[in-house]
């Protein structure tokens, strides 16, 4: 089943591999991921949606929540949640196709964002499964060339966020947790 | 008050302040500086003979302290093979840093001399890893190297750090914090699943604790030691928990699994509550999953919150130092004593009755020979002359199953092993470590043929430090856990598992300048061995055994705990619950 995956880390070199390489190492398929930075420049957001046994969705949020730059990582399949993701279709059309290709542009809330005597080219923002509808409809008129975002997923519940404080390093063999 | 100095000496001032007084490795183009500065350090640095060696030092001597262990090595292939340590160190939890030269910044990328991505290439090598190209960086990083090491479930940390930044020169103020926010660690263990613990365990009418590395990890031993006493459970150990409870523990019915002992997979295929502390389910453990423990509910303690229902979903989770979860479970047990129940203090003697049956009825095989040396009197002998009391380290493979089962550990720490990678070559390098941890302690060094052969060039070390590690090869002239399997499962067609020309021992040891010799006679081993134990520095005990014995029980591959084949030739099934005697062949 997919998977939708909300992730916040830091924004450090490796972050990203450490998350892509987990998922590798673990068998996970990545079936897409976004990435960017949030309104602290020092953290990102990032959205995956995976490709893994329903038994196993459990396993892996715990496997994420251990990468040390993963601040939380929430499981957002179920539970109130938006997700939305971005085409940018490019079509070839005949001319006589033209306006229906923009009246079936007009029904997915689609905007024109270039036109020229060969045909269009069109953005489109909604639920995934619509765009892929979007996308098939626009096949049967022409010739397209497409480009996906990935998902991305916001919870419409606050996720409490729990920060680790700070420890000290004075003391012998290895860091101990300041006193409180 | 902030000194000038460069980054080299700031990586030493850090490692000093973290208490590291010993490290294992190999100096190289790019680590120049940092070798420059441990010149007139007072941290002790031993020189190996190849990288992974270090990191197996480092291993030994975390595995016999706790503390953490320090490697270091050159960049490219100085890091490239520090790499099976670290996997190593990962699988076992072993709190390990590991400190790699990197290539000037500014080459990175540029395919330079002796340059390799080791940021990337160690990353699912270890529990975390960093790449130091900031002066300004390196202080905090180590630290932060050190409490990630050795804080949650242990592991090897990598620190990467680039030849500009150990030259260049700055102002090192001591750190006093370091802030993780991500980092999460879960100790004190949910008080209401503490609770339903208490309850089941009162309850369970064949309880069985299953502990392991984890409880070793977390210096837990006394904890164990009072549960066990006030539950009355009888206890089995892991492979890497071997110690933690002392072998001659009347509750203690040895290791189970693959090769386990008759006793301990009969109670894990019977037992109706599995109390499973510091432990992951290793399908070396396990057999075949889905028949293992089939009438037990599972309480599961672990501090690594991706451990719990990764392989068995536990009726109990609970997430947590299994230190303080087993000082919480214990207060509340003995607080809270159960009521009298006549049914199920007559269930607990029966299950009792049971596990001593199990124990009596296949103890773990030592055939004798007058002609030959079995594998089986040498660890007997070895168990002999450390009482229980020694280190003693292990390569792979049959002697260090045999180990495990015969040889006796009073204490945790001094049953040093590769478990979860199981990687050959450890026996000898561990014991360098393990020896530079515990100089007063008595060391040995248990290796087959083929490892020993692994690590051969440490012999050097071990000379030219006059460690006075003993070194026994069990000599059976074959990998003999792989002819076991050709053997078994592959119509003895044995397959490139032949050793031949192994040196001889004693010029061997003569030429690196210590005593060494060969034994194959029975009625000469005890005597060999007393001689290795006396001689004041190293020994190399080359014991030639019976070449084509295998190590039983086995569970063989696949297969259920209680399908153990408890010798040649055939297998034998014992249905669960049933007590009689097996019937060959049923």
């Amino acid at each position: 089943m997919l998977q939708i995956i909300s992730l916040l880390l830091e924004n450090k070199t490796g972050a990203l591999m450490r998350v892509t390489g987990l998922l590798a190492q673990r068998g996970y398929n990545i079936e897409s991921l976004t990435v960017a930075r949030t309104l602290d420049p020092e953290l990102s957001r990032m959205t995956i949606v995976v490709d893994v046994d329903s038994l196993q969705r459990g396993q892996v949020i715990k496997q994420m929540n251990k990468l040390i730059n993963v601040l939380q990582a929430n499981d957002l399949t179920e539970g109130p949640t938006v997700v939305r993701e971005l085409v940018l279709l490019r079509i070839r059309t005949p001319q006589e196709s033209r306006t229906a290709v923009l009246k079936e542009a007009e029904i997915f809330g689609g905007r024109v964002v270039d036109s020229s005597v060969e045909g269009f080219a069109i953005e489109v923002t909604g639920d995934p499964e619509k765009l892929g509808e979007f996308v098939d409809v626009m096949s049967a008129y022409g010739e397209v060339e497409v480009a996906r975002s990935g998902a991305l997923a916001i919870a419409l519940d606050a996720k409490k966020l729990r920060l680790q404080p700070p420890v000290s390093t004075v003391g012998q063999g290895h860091a101990m947790p300041l006193q409180k | 008050m902030s000194t000038l100095m460069s980054g080299a000496r700031m990586l030493a001032e850090c490692l000093a302040r973290e208490g590291v007084d010993c490290m294992f490795g190999y100096p190289g183009g790019v680590t120049l500086p940092f070798y420059d500065v441990l010149y007139d350090h007072h941290i002790r640095h031993v020189l190996v003979r190849h990288e992974e060696n270090a990191a197996f030092a480092a291993e030994g001597y975390s595995r016999a302290t706790g503390r953490v262990g320090v490697c270091c090595a050159t960049s490219g292939p100085g890091a490239t093979n520090l790499i099976t340590g670290l996997v190593d160190a990962l699988m076992d939890s072993i709190p390990i840093v590991a400190i790699t030269g990197q290539v000037t910044s500014k080459l990175i990328g540029s395919d330079a001399f002796q340059e390799a991505d080791t940021f990337g290439i160690t990353r699912p090598c270890t529990k975390h890893n960093y790449l130091v190209k900031k002066l300004e960086d390196l202080p905090q990083i180590i630290h932060e190297a050190f409490y990630i090491a050795a804080t949650g479930r242990p592991g090897p940390v990598l620190v990467d750090v680039t030849k500009d930044v150990l030259q260049a020169q700055g102002h090192y103020q001591p750190i006093a914090s370091i802030h993780l926010p991500g980092y999460k660690v879960f100790t004190e263990g949910h008080t209401g699943q503490i609770r339903r613990a208490a309850q089941l365990i009162q309850e369970s009418e064949r309880p069985l604790i299953y502990s392991g590395g984890g409880i070793i990890a977390s210096n837990a031993s006394a904890e164990l030691r009072e549960f066990v006493q006030l539950t009355d459970a009888p206890a089995v150990t892991t492979l890497m928990g071997l110690g933690s409870i002392p072998s001659g523990h009347p509750n203690f019915i040895s290791m189970p699994g693959m090769h386990g002992s008759y006793a301990a997979n009969m109670a894990l295929s019977n037992a109706d509550l599995l109390i499973a502390l510091g432990v992951r389910f290793d399908d070396r453990v396990t057999g075949r999953l889905a028949a293992f423990a089939p009438h037990a509910k599972v309480i599961h303690v672990d501090i690594d919150p991706a451990e719990v229902g990764k392989i068995r979903t536990p009726e109990v989770p609970i997430v947590g130092d299994v230190k303080r979860v087993l000082v919480k479970l214990t207060k509340l047990l003995a607080e809270t004593p159960a009521e009298p129940d006549a049914k199920r203090s007559a269930a607990r003697r029966a299950w009792w009755h049971q596990i001593r049956a199990w124990k009596d009825e296949h103890p773990y095989d030592t055939p004798t020979s007058d002609t030959e040396i079995k594998p089986q009197h040498l660890m007997a002998e070895i168990d002999r002359l450390s009482g229980g009391n020694a280190i003693i380290t292990s390569d792979v493979g049959q002697h260090q199953m045999w180990a495990a089962q015969l040889c006796r550990f009073n204490e945790p720490r001094l049953w040093i092993n590769s478990g979860g990678l199981g990687s050959m070559g450890f026996g000898l390098p561990s014991a360098v470590g393990a020896q530079f941890a515990c100089p007063d302690k008595l060391v040995f060094s248990l290796c087959g043929d083929g490892g020993f052969q692994m690590s051969i060039p440490e012999l050097a070390t071990i000379a030219g430090n006059a460690l006075p590690i003993k070194i026994i090869v069990m000599n059976n002239g074959h990998l003999g856990m792989v002819r076991q399997w050709q053997t078994l499962f592959y119509n003895d067609r044995l397959s490139a598992v032949q050793l031949d020309a192994f040196p001889d021992a004693e010029k061997l040891a003569a030429a690196y300048g210590f005593k060494g010799r060969t034994v194959d006679k029975p009625s000469e081993l005890a005597a060999a061995l007393e001689e290795a134990v006396k001689e004041p520095g190293p020994y190399l005990l080359n014991v030639k055994v019976t070449p084509f014995e295998c190590v039983y029980p086995m569970v063989p591959a696949g297969g259920a705990l209680d399908e153990m084949v408890l010798g040649p030739p055939q297998p034998v099934t014992v249905p669960v619950g049933q007590a009689s005697r097996p019937v060959p062949g049923s």
